[in-house]
């Protein structure tokens, strides 16, 4: 039983209303409504500290929302959240992989916790590795992988299950430009065979440029602009990049906010992947 | 059931293949028990300042020594979970539909594991050193059962700790702070009755005692059970019942 786009035809694969996360007196996420459609990648952009990570925490119901509301997959994320987390695959800004068990055991623990049966789990792990080009490397522990390996793994473990969604938050984060194109096949790869719809979070503009049929740019927690790449470039000039795009509507360039936590958690993935 | 059984596994197996694949941790803790035991054991030994009963003081100690190297052991299990939380590991399982409870019995389930590979030296080691040990199967397993429960209870207890403090160098030194008290004010290497009346009401308020009691009544020969394994076993299973609980809910919060 394959749970895919066409499931729910006319309904949004993901709604918020009003939705709002605050962190004592910081308001992280700030009356913030998007919709996406089933089937897009939907990129999620802005600078360290936007709201971004925390708006995928929301929406993958790791974290409740102060107030406001969200569907995912046709689900409320607060009145329904098994029901979501059932429909959704997630890849976190961390490297989640456990180093300590080699890439088939990764995917033996996914396949467990999202109750594939067992011939039905082997398969799909077959499967899962030769997508992602990691057969060769199942027997070997994930500690021996190189960062690109751990991302391609990440987003087998994520699919194993066939979600309706996928969030991606900081998928290419610390990579090398190689395996930052190899992970972006493996995405519009996905998305032309399984029809995922993916929510990705980025600061990179070229990634939001090649992936992304929409993207909505947030600044201090809250949507300052939403389009597709190019509408947002024409708004501007005719000859505007994504960096002016995001510039002009993030009020300042990509890298110059952030807060302590952010930063230090980035550089430790990037140290892991190195 | 089927499905926290499935759940529950699939955290085990991880946990067991991890232990089998890096035994260190388990070499390292088995040599703490084994001083206790061969040092300290036997000069408190010649000493007969304590009155133990029918029993000599090593075999008094021995049950005491494997309770306390079962909870030295899982109380540190809070900051395996803590590392997992900056891997983004605890991520990873809770966007999963899995039970949280399937989650949090499936830790302290392998935690009782490595409570079993502690049992194994301390029973090598007494046997070593003469203490008459029971050996009935149905008596191990009693034994085997206790401290699989003993060892939930302080791992799923650390887990708590974990979800409160959610940085490792606090849980250090917490995990320091209640480690000691709890072994010092416990039946571990000193019967009840010697104790001061306040550090007896403490004993009688810490799970530990009741594990050593049932375990004093289990593993040596001619050991009592002083409250009884009824008493034991009920105290214990509560205990572990109302920690799983807060657990469960807790540990959600470590991903936010």
């Amino acid at each position: 039983m394959n749970t895919t786009i066409s499931e729910i035809p006319d309904r949004f694969a993901i709604q918020t209303s009003a939705l709002t996360r605050q962190f004592g007196r910081l308001t992280a996420v700030d009356h913030i409504a998007l919709k996406v459609r089933y089937g897009e990648i939907f990129g999620l952009l802005g600078a360290n500290g936007a709201g971004k990570s925390t708006m995928i925490k929301m929406l993958t119901t790791l974290l409740p929302p102060t107030s406001g509301s969200a569907e995912v997959g046709g689900f409320d994320i607060v009145q329904s959240p098994s029901e979501v987390r059932r429909r959704i695959g997630y890849v976190s800004q961390l490297l989640s992989a456990d180093g300590a068990l080699t890439g088939f055991e990764n995917l033996q623990l996914s396949a467990r916790l999202y109750g594939l049966s067992k011939p039905e789990g082997k398969d799909r792990i077959r499967d899962a590795l030769n997508f992602m080009g990691l057969t060769d490397s199942a027997t070997r522990l994930v500690r021996t992988y190189s960062g690109g390996m751990i991302r391609r793994l990440e987003l087998a473990q994520a699919m194993l299950h066939r979600p309706a969604i996928l969030f991606l938050d900081e998928p290419t984060i610390g990579l090398d430009p190689v395996a930052r194109h190899t992970v972006w096949d493996r995405l519009l790869d996905l998305r032309h065979h399984y029809g995922m719809t993916v929510l990705i979070t980025t600061h990179d503009m070229e990634e939001a440029e090649m992936l992304c049929d929409n993207i909505a740019i947030l600044h201090t927690g809250k949507v300052s602009v939403m389009g597709k790449p190019d509408e947002l470039r024409a708004s501007i000039s005719q000859d505007a990049t994504m960096d002016d795009v995001f510039a002009h509507y993030a009020g300042g360039a990509i890298h110059e906010n952030g807060m302590f936590g952010d930063v230090a958690r980035i550089r430790r993935t990037a140290q892991r992947l190195a | 059931m089927l499905r926290f059984i499935r759940e529950t596994y699939a955290i085990v197996a991880v946990e067991l293949i991890k232990l089998i694949r890096d035994p260190t941790e388990l070499v390292s803790r088995a040599i703490q028990p084994l001083l206790w035991l061969v040092v300290f054991g036997q000069v408190l030994a010649h000493v007969r300042g304590i009155h133990t009963g029918q029993v000599n003081y090593l075999a008094f100690i021995t049950p005491g020594i494997l309770a306390q190297s079962i909870l030295f052991s899982a109380i540190f299990y809070g900051i395996a979970i803590i590392w997992e939380r900056d891997l983004g590991v605890v991520h990873k399982m809770l966007v999963s539909p899995a039970w949280r409870t399937s989650l949090v019995f499936g830790k302290a389930f392998a935690a009782g594991f490595r409570g079993i590979i502690q049992m194994v030296v301390i029973y090598l080691v007494a046997s070593v050193m003469h203490v008459s040990i029971r050996l009935d199967p149905l008596i191990l397993l009693a034994v085997l059962g206790s401290v699989m429960l003993g060892s939930g209870i302080f791992a799923t207890f650390s887990l708590i700790i974990a979800c409160i403090v959610k940085t490792r160098e606090r849980f250090m030194g917490i995990g320091q702070l209640l480690t000691m008290p709890m072994f010092f004010a416990s039946n571990a290497i000193y019967p009840i009755a010697m104790m001061p009346g306040w550090l007896r009401i403490a004993a009688q308020f810490n799970p530990l005692t009741y594990l050593i009691d049932a375990l004093r009544g289990l593993v040596i020969t001619g050991g009592t059970s002083i409250y009884g394994f009824g008493v034991d076993f009920a105290v214990m299973f509560t205990i572990f019942a109302v920690l799983l609980f807060i657990a469960v809910k807790l540990y959600p919060t470590l991903a936010e």
